[in-house]
């Protein structure tokens, strides 16, 4: 979450810290984590649990999506496209090689998740050549091309006529738990894969391109090669999240596969969380996945949910325009500091909260230009 | 037996932005342990020179030897490996990473981060052991100039390129971070300085270069620079005025 010491290596006393107790800490994640396997256990009505489902798939993606274009601040508006390759991957997969229709499905997951990174290697060894307004450009235009692949390519994908998947063997009184808990846990995997690289020295060079490109590279992070080795696991998250949607939905079309709503509820979600931070993406999927699926529901197909969408995007940007949880954090910083100033017995409090900047800000005005 | 080769050695170079000669066949030396500052005016070409020695520039001819080793045309990310730590105008701290991320970054080169280097910047500099986990965009000028010399020093510097540390701050913190430069120096480090700050600088430098439009026009050990007259008219005068 905030960013204090990146290890343990070094015993120096701050005089506050910034963070929660640990205790609060870990007890609200464990909290998060049991009301997320219990919660189909308790609304088993299946119009809920496909909110659920729809909320995991966004988890999933957003954390990996996370990885690169929070900590890089490479901001990616094109990942629709792995999303899009994990579900065709899933649906030619199954196809070909006739997979039963049953937990095989997935087994594919990795398969598909593995097919979306190793994809994203020449793509993004292309894309990752410029820097950030310009990346984002492009990343979009890239999308749009797959897109027009899957409607081209007709012999692979059955253009415009999509592709079907076959309907999962399960009881369909349970249809969408195993969809739900497999999306848990590999969310789980993501959320894991994410703490990991903030902790390492690999994320510290993604931060610190994020901060100062040319200072990263001359102070000797390898710049290119860790832009694209996030960029690609990333995607892997991005298409293990695609193989859960296809056998979900039960068909593949190209315009939903490669769905530009898809890169923008990305970035809208981690936003509205926090980019950059562990958790806020997470946070942001799991209130706007699950409220834009659920207004599809009552409000049917007319695309309320964007209208709503756009309001909820104004008022985080107007009310917290770092997103949630760094919001949090700064408002928990000032109260430490607060303590620390009334309480002369510590040594120099800290200075006022750290300027985050607003998030536009922090994405528009870094590094050079293209 | 020659005479000590220096650590570093620029001979003839000449750099160019597009049509423009920024410098015209610059030549000096640094030898090892010594703190060698480039004076002059703006534009004259001292950060020029120290981004063309840091390998951010490459330079249409002469040469630059660091070690007996042509350096010139070698890009920085290699030059830190040789020992070779910029520590740039205007400070360029990671502004969003905390004061300890800032540190490690400075030891990317390694492993991992030297516990015995860490203690000893934050010995040198105790507001970083202070601010230790505040992201450094918050820090003051001043800070986060100590900020950029200690991460400097967190890559194990055998020369370190100090631009402008003086620029934009106040005199007490100046006169402090002077004093570290020579704590730094006198450990062992060797330090090339461009300093707009001639008193301060040549006070503290065992030598001296005054550059003017591109060419070293004076030059000589500190002590004599400062005494010297057209120093003290070109670079001197409005500061002794001032202060």
């Amino acid at each position: 979450m905030s960013a204090t010491d990146v290890s343990n290596r070094t015993a120096t006393d701050s005089p506050a810290s910034y963070d929660l107790p640990r205790t609060v800490r870990f007890g609200s994640l464990l909290l998060v984590v049991a009301a997320l396997v219990v919660f189909p256990l308790v609304f088993t009505n299946p119009t809920i649990t496909s909110v659920g489902v729809f909320a995991m798939i966004y988890l999933l993606a957003v954390s990996g999506w996370n990885i690169f274009s929070g900590y890089s601040g490479y901001i990616a508006l094109g990942h629709a496209l792995f999303f899009g390759i994990g579900q065709y991957s899933s649906a030619m997969l199954t196809s070909r090689f006739k997979i039963p229709a049953g937990w095989d499905l997935f087994a594919l997951l990795p398969v598909a998740g593995a097919i979306a990174g190793l994809a994203a290697v020449p793509i993004g060894w292309m894309l990752l050549r410029v820097r950030k307004h310009t990346f984002i450009v492009l990343t979009i235009a890239v999308m749009f091309i797959f897109q027009l692949l899957a409607f081209n390519l007709r012999s692979w994908t059955g253009g415009s006529q999509g592709m079907q998947l076959p309907f999962p063997t399960w009881s369909g009184a349970y249809f969408n738990e195993p969809f739900y808990y497999i999306g848990l846990l590999a969310a789980a995997i993501a959320l894991v894969t994410s703490w990991w690289v903030r902790r390492s020295k690999f994320g510290l060079g993604l931060l610190a391109i994020r901060d100062d490109e040319d200072r990263a590279r001359s102070l000797g992070v390898r710049t290119t090669r860790t832009k694209l080795v996030a960029f690609a696991i990333s995607a892997v998250f991005v298409g293990a999240a695609g193989a859960i949607y296809a056998p979900f939905i039960g068909s593949v079309f190209p315009q939903f596969a490669f769905d530009p709503s898809f890169d923008l509820a990305l970035a809208v979600m981690a936003f509205t969380g926090g980019l950059g931070t562990l958790i806020g993406p997470a946070l942001g999927a799991l209130v706007i996945g699950s409220l834009q699926q659920y207004f599809l529901l009552q409000f049917g197909g007319a695309n309320v949910f964007l209208i709503v969408y756009g309001l909820l995007f104004v008022l985080i940007l107007r009310l917290l325009p770092q997103g949630i949880v760094p919001s949090i954090a700064a408002r928990w910083r000032q109260w430490v500091t607060y303590r620390a100033r009334n309480t002369p017995s510590t040594g120099v409090p800290p200075d006022s909260a750290p300027d985050v900047g607003r998030p536009f800000d922090v994405v528009l005005n870094q590094g050079g230009s293209a | 037996m020659s005479a000590p080769q220096p650590l570093l050695d620029v001979r003839e170079i000449e750099v160019r932005y597009g049509a423009i000669r920024a410098l015209k066949g610059v030549s000096f030396s640094v030898g090892a342990g010594e703190v060698v500052a480039l004076l002059g005016a703006n534009g004259a070409g001292k950060t020029t020179t120290q981004k063309t020695v840091s390998g951010m520039l490459r330079p249409v001819a002469g040469t630059i030897e660091f070690e007996g080793r042509r350096i010139d045309g070698t890009p920085a990310h290699k030059l830190v490996d040789l020992g070779i730590c910029h520590v740039p105008e205007g400070r360029h701290v990671f502004p969003r990473m905390t004061v300890a991320e800032n540190l490690d970054m400075g030891a990317f080169r390694f492993k991992q981060p030297d516990p015995a280097d860490l203690e000893r910047v934050l010995e040198l500099f105790p507001r970083l052991k202070e601010r230790y986990g505040q992201h450094s965009g918050t820090l003051s000028g001043g800070e986060q100039q100590m900020l950029a010399i200690g991460r400097a020093l967190m890559g194990k510097p055998r020369l370190l390129l100090l631009d402008e540390p003086s620029m934009g701050l106040a005199p007490l913190i100046v006169a402090q971070i002077f004093d570290i430069v020579r704590e730094i120096n006198r450990s062992g480090v060797t330090v090339l300085l461009v300093e707009q700050n001639a008193s301060q600088a040549l006070s503290l430098a065992d030598r001296g270069y005054v550059l003017e439009t591109g060419d070293i026009v004076l030059e000589g050990a500190g002590r004599d620079l400062l005494a010297d007259e057209r120093v003290r008219a070109a670079y001197l005068g409005e500061e002794i005025a001032a202060s």
